[in-house]
């Protein structure tokens, strides 16, 4: 199926080769069928999502109705006033925000300085760092779970911690401890370096000749031409932090620190009847990300593909 | 080629010039202080980490008392012999065995027909893609929401094309849950895979298609001898690292079904979480996402093995 056009393009391009009429038809009815499973395909995947949307607009009784109404019938918006009106839901909007906003600074700096220097700078031990870097990624990240919280907990001198890191919670219950430990990523200095190793050496040492400090050849040269690396970092980095369930999770407990998705999870745990709002709730919750990602899709899809090919 | 043969004996026998190597390192003092920012962070929240854990792995520990006994392998053993440990180990095997296959040929079909300079192609992209960028909770609230009894849509729909002839509890139902999960899984992942295929796809060679065409090949056998072979990279790679995502997956089924009914849906990350800061067995979890991370040890030195063996074109 996936060379039908090429085979009408082939048809074409020898003409004395005869494209008789039933392959003409065969061609049509395979570009048809073509567009029918992908129509079909896109209307299963996108339905769950649709429905998610209606649904936040009508009102409790509606969602309920069988069969299902796709088209609200009652229009309203009152399920999002409820949603917002229900206690601390700004705030977890804010917390999200702030996590994912210092995460993506955090990390497009750092990551972006270390694969600058990995990529265009000689020093002893460069390789072996890199490797045993890279080696690293092999660790399932659910082997860290455990042993964060832990170490967490019992950052010294702070959460009533003492400098031994004993005797309070550390940076559980904060928002750094959601920051600091995704401040950096073997994944981002990766994809850094390899879009960093395209730009020309002449110019990085012309810079040096001109004797340009290192971190000013970084800040003014490689960071600006790393224009698509940066923006998929920051993008994949924001979406991650955002979207994240399970770390906030562990470590929050006080309702004020609440991310979103942690709050929207519990809420749905809190109020089991409460459907309206907590739709609303899930649109609400995703459109941040859905917003970056249209667009700037171009560049997720580029970086994705980049780190598949590898 | 020949200089280079000649010339590496001879570098690796060359002593390492100590003198030289500290005045470099010295020369180059900033690249170090570049590196700092991430290695402090990779060193407490990474190195520490992971050799903290496998110290735990060998003790007791509760997380309330301070003593962490040393007992050896029995964690490990008593692994061996926890009927609740094997039971996640079948079912995380169900949820990959059936969910990563089923999410990939959804992926490659797709992908195979994006391929086909068909209209529209980026727009059905992103309708493909959202799944993947939906927040977990979010998907997991509505897809809680499609499989209830009395009014989901998932009933609605198999009812009305007879497919099923009475309303089922899919996520409490203990043979319909880990199904019903799989489904949801290959909604999820399809779209990522998917961007992979094209990828790969868009990285055949034009050439190869018209010289097959030349030898007269038909669009079947182009298929099956061009695309196919050609995408074997592609697939491995994406098998692997779907199977590593899989077995490490676990979120989604916490909200979803809290790992029951029966726990017919306790995978084992599941599990490790369970264990850890359920039950505060933090030795035992350990010793548990150990064992989880030597079966994908395995796997990812496969793919190394394989992927360095690439086809090349």
């Amino acid at each position: 199926m996936a060379v039908t056009t090429q085979e009408k393009k082939y048809a074409s391009a020898h003409p004395d080769e005869k494209a008789g009429f039933s392959k003409k038809i065969m061609n049509l009815s395979g570009q048809g069928l073509v567009y029918i499973i992908l129509i079909v395909g896109a209307v299963l995947f996108t339905a769950p999502w649709v429905w998610m949307i209606s649904a936040s607009f009508q009102p409790r009784g509606d969602m309920f109705n069988w069969p299902p109404t796709w088209w609200p019938e009652h229009f309203t918006l009152k399920n999002y006033q409820n949603f917002l009106d229900a206690a601390g839901i700004a705030r977890w909007f804010l917390n999200s925000a702030i996590i994912a906003f210092s995460v993506v600074g955090l990390q497009v700096f750092f990551n972006s300085l270390a694969a600058y220097t990995f990529a265009k700078r000689n020093f002893p031990g460069r390789d072996a760092i890199f490797i045993f870097m890279l080696g690293t990624l092999m660790i399932p990240g659910v082997v860290f779970l455990i042993p964060n919280y832990i170490i967490l907990q019992h950052i010294p001198l702070f959460g009533g911690n003492n400098i031994l890191g004993q005797g309070g919670h550390g940076w559980l219950d904060s928002l750094i401890g959601l920051i600091l430990p995704s401040a950096v990523s073997v994944w981002g200095i990766f994809f850094f370096r390899q879009y960093m190793k395209s730009i020309p050496d002449e110019m990085i040492d012309a810079a040096r000749i001109d004797g340009a400090s290192e971190f000013r050849i970084y800040w003014q040269i490689a960071l600006p031409l790393s224009g698509p690396a940066l923006a998929f970092n920051a993008i994949s980095t924001f979406t991650w932090n955002w979207n994240d369930f399970f770390w906030p999770f562990l470590v929050i407990s006080n309702p004020q620190l609440r991310t979103v998705q942690l709050g929207l999870a519990l809420y749905v745990v809190k109020n089991r009847t409460a459907w309206d709002q907590v739709m609303a709730g899930s649109v609400l919750a995703t459109l941040p990300v859905l917003l970056i990602f249209l667009i700037f899709q171009k560049y997720f899809i580029r970086g994705i593909s980049l780190t598949g090919m590898k | 080629m020949a200089i280079s043969t000649l010339e590496k004996p001879k570098r690796g026998k060359e002593p390492i010039n100590w003198r030289y190597t500290f005045r470099q390192m010295r020369k180059q003092w900033s690249a170090y202080l570049f590196l700092s920012p991430w290695f402090i962070i990779f060193a407490i929240f990474t190195l520490f980490s992971v050799g903290f854990s496998f110290y735990l792995s060998f003790r007791e520990w509760n997380i309330l008392e301070p003593a962490k006994p040393f007992v050896g392998l029995d964690n490990y053993i008593r692994l061996f012999q926890d009927a609740q440990f094997y039971q996640s180990l079948r079912n995380t095997l169900l949820f990959t065995g059936f969910g990563v296959p089923l999410g990939m040929a959804s992926a490659l079909l797709v992908a195979l027909l994006l391929n086909t300079k068909v209209h529209g192609q980026s727009l059905f992209r992103t309708l493909y893609y959202i799944p993947v960028i939906t927040p977990l909770v979010v998907s997991a609230v509505i897809w809680k929401w499609m499989y209830q009894g009395d009014y989901g849509l998932i009933n609605y729909y198999l009812l009305k094309l007879g497919l099923i002839h009475e309303k089922l509890l899919w996520l409490a139902d203990p043979n319909l849950a880990m199904p019903a999960l799989i489904v949801m899984g290959v909604w999820m992942g399809t779209g990522g895979t998917m961007v992979m295929y094209l990828a790969g796809l868009q990285a055949i060679p034009e050439e190869l298609y018209d010289a097959a065409k030349v030898d007269g090949a038909n669009g079947f056998q182009r298929m099956m001898y061009v695309t196919i072979p050609l995408l074997a990279p592609t697939t491995f790679y994406v098998l692997i690292t779907s199977i590593i995502f899989s077995f490490q997956s676990f979120a989604h089924i916490y909200i979803m079904t809290n790992g029951g009914p029966l726990g017919r849906t306790t995978v084992i990350g599941y599990y490790m979480y369970q264990t850890g800061f359920r039950h505060f067995e933090m030795g035992y979890a350990s010793a548990i996402a150990y064992i989880l991370f030597a079966i994908i040890f395995v796997l990812t030195m496969l793919q190394m093995k394989f992927v360095k063996g690439d086809v090349q074109y």
